[in-house]
């Protein structure tokens, strides 16, 4: 969009739709970089929560965009399957935690070579 | 009002998304996902997702962030050791992140130039009645193996945490 339809959709009280997709975008890189520079595994895994949100914001974008009800509904099985990848996940962390007592991600290795 | 309240609400989003990265101690990251959570429900309803957004703060600040707090609290996960890092990683990784964040920003405002606005009311297609509607009518297939999926999380969840019984 060119700035001139952005301030007239401004004036209208209106947001461009463009704008929660970059703050979607902004959300996902935020998520990404966490995922990259935390070493905690429960953190890690928070902020692969955090990119599924930045997501479901784009998903719900274009619902509005095309006044579609099936991005809603992606959103909605997003969220099931992130609550489900949660359960497991924290299960899966709670046995690393047990057996090998760290949430280090780099002392987790025994994959490694 | 709309501007005003998406830049408000996008702001505490982006803030407390850094602050998930930036805090040493997860039950402080799990705190700031938790507000980056319920920022994003006031923008779900802001584009008339209102069912989206009650499941946001029900499902994920409620039941998902309940979850990852308890194992926190549960396994007494203390601040994360911040020695051994590289240098070069600090130095060439930010401005790469800030970058790629920036050229996707840029490309997401001008590579689709036909998109239109969002304003508070002007599509009431989000309400429980409607997204209800379509979840048992043309997408009850996937409904269904969600909660097949459901299910096989539970049993894998209990299998995974047990104790082990010799």
């Amino acid at each position: 969009m060119d700035p001139a339809q952005v301030a007239e959709t401004l004036k209208h009280g209106a947001v461009p739709t463009a704008w929660y997709l970059a703050l979607s975008a902004v959300l996902f890189v935020i998520g990404v970089a966490g995922f990259i520079l935390r070493r905690n595994i429960i953190t890690v895994f928070m902020c692969i929560e955090l990119m599924l949100n930045a997501v479901n914001l784009s998903f719900i974008a274009f619902a509005h965009e095309h006044k579609q009800v099936a991005g809603h509904l992606f959103t909605f099985f997003v969220m099931v399957v992130a609550a489900a990848e949660a359960a497991v996940g924290l299960a899966i962390i709670l046995t690393v935690f047990r057996n090998r007592s760290t949430l280090n991600i780099d002392e987790i290795e025994s994959l490694k070579n | 009002m709309d501007p005003l309240f998406f830049l408000l609400f996008a702001f505490i989003a982006v803030a407390c998304g850094v602050n998930v990265v930036l805090q040493k101690h997860p039950i402080s990251s799990a705190l700031s996902l938790v507000a980056v959570m319920a920022s994003l429900a006031v923008l779900y309803l802001l584009q008339g997702a209102e069912f989206i957004a009650m499941a946001q703060m029900i499902v994920y600040a409620g039941a998902i962030m309940v979850l990852f707090i308890f194992v926190i609290m549960l396994l007494n996960a203390g601040p994360e050791e911040t020695k051994g890092r590289s240098w070069a990683a600090l130095i060439f990784g930010v401005p790469a992140i800030i970058g790629l964040m920036g050229a996707l920003a840029y490309f997401m405002q001008t590579g689709m130039p036909e998109l239109g606005s969002v304003k508070f009311g002007d599509w009431k297609g989000g309400g429980a009645y409607e997204v209800g509607y379509a979840l048992f009518t043309e997408y009850l297939l996937p409904f269904e193996v969600t909660s097949v999926l459901i299910l096989i999380a539970i049993v894998g969840a209990i299998v995974l945490a047990r104790k082990e019984i010799d």
